[in-house]
């Protein structure tokens, strides 16, 4: 066989290809469509290594009792009705923050549905913090989407498959945004730290943030939704000669133990106050 | 050989798959970090048996796979397992004299530099975070999983009689 005779110009061949597909990927989209190709290949494995998961928790669900159904029934719907009254006072302060805001003349805050996705696979690099989850384009995801999970962010969709979708997590090392301190509005970077904390990035010493502060995102860099709780700060140090403060944070999201996501989708259009008017109303 | 018309691509095709699936398997954090190169192994194991059939192209594409599976950058892999493929089809003929041990000690280095290889562009686009020496441990492993995988390979190419 000639193929076999000479393998050094396949070598040659298929480093030259690399080369120019690594760096198409990172600079351009255009290999979009092959991984996109491959996705529909690397979907099903993904499922299937989720399986076992999947059917445990199915044996758990059939082998409870009557009884703790009803318990956990019980427990749902006291709490289901403690977040009604919860949203309840939502709308109408929504309503009256719309109405302010007209007066100031700035514009409405967009309104969000969600989507929800399960988990299906996590990162087997210690390098990255990404998950796999089970919804594609197919469901409207795209690149860029916000994710979060009952208590906060958790990441955002870095590459949207066809049936299944890579999300990067807030902790990720090579992932950063920008935040505020809920208690009194300060501005700030907040970057992962590579395993499950964060940190936030170029403080001054002198800034007003303390443990304990809640960081919400801001929405600037039009990526994440205003307003989403992102993280609590853990520690505050000041080094006395360091330019910056040592602050850290934990993600407000559960995101080692939250088996489903929610997916932030934006509507086109900003959520007029008459609309809301409406809603008050009502 | 008798009938030297290639067979059992399908064979070859589902053995990587499953090998694809034990490298997304989820597993404890700290086994992450000596996870095997599954996909490797059992590629290293198709060049060695089917040298005339299984070479740098395959290896191309296996990466290539093997990047959208993980989620690295397209080529990542690709790039390294062609070399890998390389490497072991200008050594089949000694690897297949070698004692288990010096098999054992060719496949640790070839995963390592393999792996390296991929580190260094997945270090070019900034996403690595622990240094390089990390990818000693899954080469490690790699290397005591390599017997079993040959093992067990060897039985499907008799099995299904993949040439």
């Amino acid at each position: 066989m000639t193929a076999s005779a000479n393998p050094l110009y396949r070598l040659v061949a298929a480093l030259v290809l690399s080369v120019i597909v690594i760096v198409l990927d990172q600079r351009t989209p255009w290999a979009e469509p092959v991984r996109h190709v491959l996705a529909y290949l690397t979907a099903p494995i993904h499922y299937v290594a989720h399986l076992p998961v999947d059917s445990g928790q199915w044996l758990t669900e059939q082998a409870q009792s009557r009884s703790s159904l009803m318990e956990e029934n019980q427990r749902l719907q006291r709490q289901s009705l403690i977040l009604e009254q919860k949203v309840q006072r939502l709308a109408v302060l929504e309503a009256e923050n719309v109405r302010l805001r007209e007066l100031l003349n700035s514009s409405a805050d967009l309104d969000a549905n969600v989507l929800v996705a399960e988990i299906i696979g996590v990162d087997p690099d210690p390098n990255r913090q990404e998950l796999v989850i089970n919804k594609g384009t197919g469901s409207d995801v795209f690149r860029g989407q916000a994710v979060l999970d009952a208590q906060g962010l958790i990441g955002q969709v870095v590459d949207a498959g066809p049936l299944s979708s890579r999300v990067l997590l807030l902790t990720d090392a090579s992932h950063a945004m920008s935040v505020q301190v809920n208690r009194n509005g300060v501005r700030a970077v907040l970057a992962g730290n590579g395993q499950t904390g964060l940190r936030l990035l170029y403080v001054p010493d002198t800034a007003d943030i303390e443990e304990g502060d809640l960081l919400v995102s801001t929405g600037l860099g039009q990526r994440y939704p205003r307003g989403y709780p992102v993280g609590t700060v853990t520690s505050v140090r000041h080094q006395s000669g360091a330019p910056y403060a040592d602050i850290t944070a934990l993600p407000t999201a559960r995101i080692d133990r939250a088996s489903h996501v929610l997916l932030v989708q934006p509507t086109q259009t900003p959520a007029s106050p008459l609309t809301r008017g409406d809603a008050d109303a009502r | 050989m008798r009938g030297d018309r290639p067979s059992g691509t399908g064979v070859i095709i589902v053995s990587l798959l499953i090998a694809a699936l034990l490298e997304v398997v989820p597993l404890p954090e700290a086994l992450n970090w000596v996870r095997p190169e599954w996909m490797l192994l059992v590629l290293v194991y198709w060049v060695l048996a089917l040298p005339r059939r299984i070479g740098v192209l395959w290896g191309f594409g296996v990466g290539l796979y093997h990047d959208v599976l993980v989620g690295t950058t397209l080529g990542q892999w690709g790039l390294a397992f062609a070399l890998g493929a390389y490497v072991m089809l200008a050594a089949y003929k000694r690897m297949r004299v070698f004692t288990s041990i010096q098999q054992c000690a060719v496949v640790f280095l070839l995963v390592g530099t393999v792996s390296l290889l991929a580190y260094m562009v997945q270090e070019s686009v900034g996403r690595t975070l622990y240094p390089p020496y990390t990818i000693l441990y899954a080469s490690f492993t790699s290397a005591l999983f390599w017997r079993p995988v040959c093992a067990v390979l060897r039985w499907v190419q008799l099995r299904f009689l993949v040439r």
